[in-house]
């Protein structure tokens, strides 16, 4: 349980462990779902290759689009690139950039189905024993009647009958799974060479643009998230103060509410409960002002520009000698 | 579990020993996965050598490459091989270090795999079956009435059990017992050889250049801790950055403006003070988009020296001046002095203070007790008459009586 925590905690620590995590998670649950799934090759030769490549590929599509729905960088893509102008500028390369770590990490997961049905053979065997041309095997069963195609077609199916006390189809079988595997290995080769390059290459292009783009798009994931929980919170006080207010106004008794001046009024009278929630609400306390607030996220999202409320000019002293040389200056 | 915890934590303290770990990690990975390869040898005299001898070379290269997609350190040393010198000089010796240092952990998993294989022998078996001499086995090499064809594709059914058809010519345990012993002969030999390489090269470098040797890799580790620093810092930064431009919206839409330090209440206000000016610190004066895209611009093409000024100390970095360069557009890669008259005076390591001429002989004479520190807010208390009058500084939207330093200033300000 402890053990759990700790790896949990881990992945948490950033937005990016995450979506590593759902990637990997992902693919050992590909792996899983690979070594349980019963394969059965319906041995005919109408069907064989339907079925096999249709095991193939059919999976990994799954698992793609699984993958791109569980990622949630595809929120933040989407919202950025169909979002109105407002008065902030968009950035295509922060889309383009989001763009690519989602398809790189949806991608995993199927590759690793298609690499395990390549080296296992199953699929291959069922799909391409057709084409093999018989006369480079010995001990082929004679054909009672049975088509060659038909023979040919019966290969992945151990327990047929006419390949009894035959070592034709063993052979055939391992000449397939020879090519199947063969061009599983290539595949993966490929991409770990491609990966390769991809890393010791990147950097030499761009380097500093890159940094930016990786800046933004890690703020517009975190600016989401807490907006999120900004808005959950701002509900939240809202709903208490909307039931404090209604069960005060059910009050029997009539009270004259007069506003006192601030200057007279004590602090005391305020606990520090009450400032904290009004603090939250930000001064947003109807519904019109919310709807208008979601609406405006939106379509005007704000300027990327915090001077107005983080900005403290600040008074720069220099005191000179007689020669106007600096000898102390407060910075 | 205590122990597990540690191990993580050890493993995580830095990128060497991060990638220590990745690398026992592969390790294990390529011995399980040639365990649980199922070996496929074709039996055909075409394919067998080519089949063989690529499951002895292939796998290898992958977890080669494998090592180098892994490591973040290649990317560091691409980065670092690649950026402008800016301020701060490359060092060829560090860049190598960092190489070599990548080259031999992504080595280690390939050469479990080889020496797995090479003990197992079921690869030699299958590329070599062919090649086998019959007259070690006292055979009468012609007595069988085969041709040479047809000789040479019941040797290549060796390596298969179930459809070898032959052992009337040639015993196949006997064959493979033979080839199975000449390959574990490669294995241990081979073995032998790396570790003997690995020894020499521990035992014999020490001899040479040993403090070069220091400086190179506490350089190394020095880069790699800064880039995650600077990662980190970053993303504190966009935290920071998001919450005060969230809350600045939600205040623009209603229309109020709530100040974050409200004179009227006094003491229970100093949570909020200390909250709300963590987060300004943790933006270091970067407030703008533009000003950020010249943070992270700079940080590749014009890397500040690894000079920290110290207390009273105002002179930029040993590497080059950027303040002597005039101010050049973002696209050249010449680092431009960042002009202070906007008020942001945090972010600036290595660049000079205009109006700040001093000769640091002179700064030690004067003053004893100012202090200058990195950060924008630090200023360390010195005068000791500060008086709290906060009338002559409330103008704008400057309004900070959490801080007694720029009450200081006003009384200052008003008197000069």
């Amino acid at each position: 349980m402890d053990r759990l925590k700790l790896v949990l905690q881990y992945f948490q620590s950033n937005s990016e462990s995450i979506s590593n995590g759902i990637c990997i998670i992902l693919s050992l649950i590909s792996v899983k779902l690979y070594t349980s799934f019963d394969f059965n090759c319906p041995c005919l030769p109408q069907y064989n290759k339907m079925y096999a490549l249709g095991v193939m590929f059919v999976p990994p599509i799954i698992l793609f689009l699984l993958g791109v729905l569980v990622n949630r960088h595809t929120g933040v893509l989407m919202e950025e690139w169909v979002r109105p102008l407002g008065k902030r500028t968009k950035n295509p390369a922060v889309v383009k950039f989001l763009l690519s770590s989602m398809l790189q990490r949806s991608l995993l997961a199927p590759m690793v189905w298609i690499l395990m049905t390549l080296l296992d053979g199953k699929c291959f065997i069922c799909a391409f024993s057709m084409n093999v041309d018989p006369k480079y095997f010995t001990g082929i069963p004679n054909s009672t009647g049975i088509e060659l195609i038909k023979i040919m077609a019966k290969v992945p199916c151990k327990e047929d009958v006419i390949f009894k006390n035959s070592s034709f189809r063993k052979a055939v079988s391992r000449y397939v799974r020879c090519y199947s595997q063969a061009i599983g290995w290539s595949i993966l080769l490929f991409f770990i060479f491609l990966g390769a390059v991809g890393r010791v290459l990147k950097p030499c292009f761009n380097h500093a643009t890159f940094l930016q783009t990786r800046y933004w798009s890690n703020y517009l994931d975190i600016e989401q998230k807490l907006f999120d929980e900004t808005c959950v919170l701002h509900a939240r006080d809202f709903a208490r103060k909307c039931v404090v207010q209604f069960f005060e106004s059910m009050r029997e008794d009539v009270t004259v509410r007069m506003p006192l001046s601030s200057a007279f009024r004590p602090s005391t009278i305020h606990n520090e409960y009450e400032e904290e929630e009004e603090e939250r609400l930000h001064g947003i306390t109807r519904q019109d002002q919310v709807d208008h607030l979601l609406q405006t996220w939106y379509e005007c999202k704000p300027e990327l520009d915090v001077t107005r409320m983080a900005y403290k000019p600040k008074v720069c002293i220099t005191w000179e000698d007689i020669n106007g040389k600096a000898l102390f200056s407060e910075v | 579990m205590d122990k597990f915890r540690m191990m993580a934590q050890i493993l995580q303290s830095n990128q060497e020993s991060f990638m220590n770990g990745i690398c026992g990690v592969m390790a294990l990975a390529s011995a399980q996965l040639y365990t649980s390869f199922e070996f496929n040898c074709p039996c055909i005299p075409e394919y067998n050598y080519s089949y063989g001898i690529s499951m002895l070379v292939i796998p290898p290269i992958w977890f080669f490459l494998l090592g180098f997609v892994l490591n973040n350190n290649v990317s560091m040393l691409a980065e670092e091989w690649k950026r402008p010198v800016g301020q701060r000089r490359k060092d060829p010796t560090v860049m190598r270090y960092m190489c070599v240092s990548i080259s031999q952990r992504s080595l280690i998993a390939p050469a479990v795999w080889i020496s797995v294989t090479l003990m197992d022998g079921k690869s030699f078996l299958c590329a070599y079956s062919m090649d086998l001499d019959m007259s070690e086995f006292g055979k009468n090499v012609s007595g069988h009435g085969l041709s040479q064809e047809e000789l040479l594709r019941t040797l290549a059914k060796i390596p298969c059990k179930h459809i070898y058809d032959g052992q009337h010519i040639l015993s196949r345990e006997a064959a493979s017992r033979y080839i199975c012993c000449i390959s574990q002969a490669f294995g241990w030999l081979f073995l032998l050889i790396i570790t003997i390489a690995a020894f020499l090269i521990r035992a014999i470098r020490p001899c040479f250049t040993q403090a070069t040797f220091l400086k190179t890799k506490y350089w190394s580790h020095y880069v790699d801790t800064e880039r995650k620093m600077f990662d980190e810092t970053c993303t504190e930064h966009a935290k920071g950055f998001a919450k005060i431009c969230i809350k600045q919206y939600f205040e623009g839409i209603s229309g109020e403006i709530q100040s974050f330090h409200d004179n009227l209440h006094g003491d229970d206000s100093d949570d909020e003070d200390d909250k709300s000016a963590t987060e300004e610190d943790k933006l270091m004066g970067v407030r703008r988009l533009d000003t950020m895209n010249k943070v992270l611009w700079d940080w590749h093409t014009c890397k500040p020296p690894l000079t920290l000024r110290k207390s009273g100390d105002a002179s930029t970095g040993q590497n080059g001046d950027c303040s002597m360069n005039a101010n050049k557009n973002q696209d050249g890669n010449v680092c431009d002095k960042t002009d202070l008259n906007e008020g942001q005076n945090g972010f600036k390591h290595g660049y000079v203070n205009p109006g700040l001429e001093i000769g640091q002989s002179e700064l030690g004479k004067v003053y004893d007790n100012a202090s200058f520190s990195i950060e924008q807010n630090g200023l360390t208390n010195r005068h000791s008459n500060a008086s709290t009058s906060q009338n002559g500084f409330m103008n704008g939207c400057v309004s900070s009586p959490g801080n007694t330093q720029r009450k200081a200033w006003a009384v200052y300000y008003s008197k000069v």
